[in-house]
């Protein structure tokens, strides 16, 4: 009889433990939906969790300071070196901040498909918000299933950097404006010592800085979906042209000699970056680069220019890849109110973004801070502005398995550029099935 | 002849001293048994269950019965790309170490000079954090211009890809993992120190060179040693996570703490399972499918652990021991 109830008590108590671990989705908290009315002569402090660190988070100090200035009662604590897995962390015990921003658009699905973060849609309305003044990708990126927990709060855009006194010495006129040209271009200003390589053109290696699947695709108007939600990897030609593209360029140097190069080109975000250092005669990098180079090598004669297109497909020109930070308010916020003044403040306001555009080198979602940032920006930084508004300028799409399809095609692609990666069309064909069994096992819970 | 309210007394006094002994053993238990609770059989159960659920650590788990596990077996190509990267590990990763660290062993119980010195030289390298230890790894075999791709060229030599490499990325981890033995090295020489001389002197005298008292009275000697080594040798090459992460991530021009851009770099050859369950658990919030995996896992160590015990029965011997 002991024997029974000492194994019913351990039955019990293991019940309750995994229940009460189940996740903490039916707490209510402050997530009632709609965000109440600021009230601006209630004095509250909040806290605003940010993955900036070092000189970048300084910055973002000082435009909350701003905030705080405008809403004396306010007090902001923002909290720096947060990363999504704290955040996750946190909105599953429950101990969240009043606000977050997020460096990747992978999560919105998954901060916005279960009520992570509130749905902002109400409060949008309710103060008047013009959803157009963002452009559509970051409509796109701060929205899934049709609930928008975030707000874009600052983008980032590629395009092409160019070292102008090696392409000038070469005898290259202008920057390529076709993948022929490029990969031309690159042949023409790469130097080798012996197997080695001492300067290359352009490296296109998955994998190496920014160069990735998501950042090349737009280049040849690859789509990642088909209209009917599956995976265009494999039946989209994009796709497969981009990766012999790679290959063949790859093979160009040698591939074991460019994986040597690039082992000793320096740390992506360092002063010993490859194209600072004159290393690499061009790169496809993000429009943060400017500020880097005028901090660690402003010496550097360098020019900026949409990244090249695939031949016959001119008309994409001028438009390329573009994600962004993302700003929301966790389910729990004790002062979902104010924070949701401090994350409209920094998402629709001009002064802000065109603050942080100088500071962090970023480019403003919200367009009426465009057109003022066109006037303070950097000729360098002006290419970025114009490949931002560029109708042709795509993201990627928010899906319920994050940053898997992404993953999934770089795995392939990093293979394929080696040699290894066997048939591509075949293997083009396991990646679209792969992503779209991630998928479907990541919407798996969402039953009635 | 004692009448039965004596018996009744007798009874309830034996039941309460019954009662008062199993209190005792229930108190002095009672610290591993919440120990054992807590931070064991919960999270076994937990896991078993979640298991079965699709949970995104967010909103409560859905049971969804055996999808995970039919995804994992069916769907998941990369679960078994790091199935066979990790049973690499297995079959040449713990074998190298075993030999390599009872080789040292053998070499130092018979250095005469100086032995204090070498056990110390040899064991320090276990003593290094293991992140500081991979970092330096990294920078040492840095195929570009790390100082052990620079003396092959000096001697003419084009030094492979180390760690960037498809085919040199695990290989290169075993000499991570030989150049940290020491603490196995400590307890296979301790091992090789306690075989009786009487036993090596009688062989020697019956006319037995060194290979065969080695093999006749040494190794049998040790062979719980090495039995010990063996499995958490196993156990070790099952949960390998930190080295590889690291390697992994640093070698493609990332920085410590940070996954690499692509899963294994390079091309998958350094993706081992508890990488990728960690990708699933804490990278694609997929702790229902991680959970499965670590099922599958506790099995797979289980199954192992039973084999090599099993087999053991035929060559570990211990001292004092009837047959």
């Amino acid at each position: 009889m002991h024997v029974r109830v000492l194994a019913a008590t351990v039955l019990a108590a293991g019940a309750i433990l995994v229940a009460g671990c189940g996740g903490s989705s039916s707490s209510s908290g402050s997530s009632g939906g709609d965000i109440p009315t600021f009230n601006p002569s209630e004095k509250v402090s909040i806290t605003y969790w940010v993955p900036f660190t070092g000189g970048e988070l300084g910055f973002v100090k000082k435009v909350v300071r701003g905030f705080e200035m405008a809403h004396p009662n306010v007090r902001v604590n923002v909290v720096g070196n947060i990363n999504d897995e704290k955040i996750i962390a946190a909105s599953r015990s429950g101990n969240v901040p009043d606000a977050a921003l997020s460096f990747t658009t992978d999560n919105t699905g998954v901060f916005c498909k279960d009520g992570t973060f509130l749905n902002l849609g109400p409060a949008i309305k309710r103060d008047g918000i013009d959803l157009g003044n963002f452009p559509p990708a970051q409509q796109h990126y701060t929205e899934f299933n049709g609930v928008r927990c975030v707000l874009p709060a600052m983008a980032d855009v590629y395009g092409l950097y160019y070292n102008k006194q090696m392409l000038a010495q070469a005898g290259i006129a202008a920057p390529p404006k076709t993948i022929s040209e490029l990969t031309e271009d690159a042949k023409k200003l790469t130097v080798r010592s012996g197997s080695s390589i001492t300067r290359a053109g352009f490296t296109p290696y998955i994998g190496f800085y920014e160069n990735s699947g998501a950042h090349f695709g737009p280049l040849w108007g690859a789509q990642w979906q088909q209209p009917n939600g599956k995976s265009a990897i494999a039946s989209d030609p994009g796709w497969a042209q981009m990766a012999e593209w790679v290959k063949e360029l790859v093979d160009y140097y040698g591939h074991s000699s460019l994986v040597r190069f690039q082992a000793g080109a320096g740390e992506e975000f360092s002063s010993s970056n490859a194209f600072q250092n004159e290393k690499l005669a061009m790169q496809i990098d993000g429009e943060w680069r400017t500020a880097l180079i005028k901090d660690e090598a402003p010496k550097l004669q360098y020019g900026t220019a949409p990244m090249p297109v695939a031949d016959g497909k001119s008309e994409l020109y001028g438009g390329g890849y573009t994600t962004g930070n993302i700003t929301g308010i966790p389910k729990g916020a004790a002062h979902p109110a104010a924070a949701w003044e401090l994350i409209k403040y920094l998402a629709t306001e001009v002064k802000p973004q065109v603050e942080l555009m100088e500071d962090l080198g970023n480019v403003p979602t919200w367009i009426p801070a465009l057109d003022q940032a066109k006037k303070v920006a950097s000729p360098q930084f002006q290419t970025f502005l114009a490949i931002f508004a560029n109708p042709h300028t795509t993201t990627t799409p928010i899906t319920a398995s994050g940053e898997a399809s992404q993953k999934t095609l770089e795995n392939y692609l990093e293979k394929y550029q080696s040699g290894n990666g066997g048939n591509l069309q075949q293997g083009l064909a396991q990646v679209a099935s792969q992503i779209d069994a991630q998928e479907a096992q990541a919407t798996a819970g969402n039953v009635p | 002849m004692s009448t039965p309210a004596v018996a009744a007394d007798r009874l309830r006094a034996r039941s309460r001293s019954r009662w008062r002994r199993r209190r005792t053993i229930a108190v002095l238990l009672a610290p591993w048994a919440i120990g054992f609770g807590v931070f064991f059989a919960y999270p076994l159960i937990a896991s078993a269950y979640y298991s079965f659920t699709h949970y995104d650590l967010l909103s409560s788990p859905h049971w969804i019965g055996l999808r995970n596990y039919e995804y994992l077996f069916n769907s998941d190509p990369q679960v078994w790309s790091a199935v066979r990267n990790t049973l690499w590990l297995i079959a040449f990763m713990v074998p190298a170490q075993v030999l390599f660290a009872l080789g040292l062993a053998l070499l130092l119980s018979r250095a005469r000079h100086g032995v204090g010195a070498l056990r110390t030289i040899f064991y320090l390298p276990a003593l290094a954090p293991i992140v500081a230890a991979t970092l330096g790894f990294v920078y040492l075999f840095n195929p570009a211009n790390g100082p052990v791709n620079t003396i092959l060229g000096a001697l003419g030599i084009e030094g492979p890809l180390w760690l960037n490499g498809a085919s040199t990325a695990k290989p290169t981890l075993v000499l991570l993992a030989l150049w940290s033995v020491g603490t196995t090295l400590i307890i296979f020489l301790a091992a090789v120190l306690d075989v009786p001389t009487h036993l090596l002197e009688s062989a020697e005298l019956d006319g037995a060179g060194p290979w065969r008292r080695f093999i006749h009275v040494t190794l049998p000697t040790i062979s719980p040693v090495l039995l010990f080594a063996i499995v958490i040798g196993v156990i070790d090459a099952l949960q390998y996570f930190t080295q590889a992460y690291v390697a992994a991530g640093v070698a493609q021009g990332g920085q410590a703490g940070e996954s690499a851009k692509q899963l294994g770099y390079p091309e998958g050859a350094t993706l081992f399972y508890p990488i990728y369950l960690y990708e699933q658990a804490f990278s694609r919030f997929n702790m229902g499918y991680a959970s499965a995996m670590s099922i599958l896992m506790l099995i797979v160590a289980l199954a192992l652990t039973m084999l090599i015990l099993r087999n053991a029965r035929r060559w570990v011997h211990y001292q004092g021991e009837t047959r």
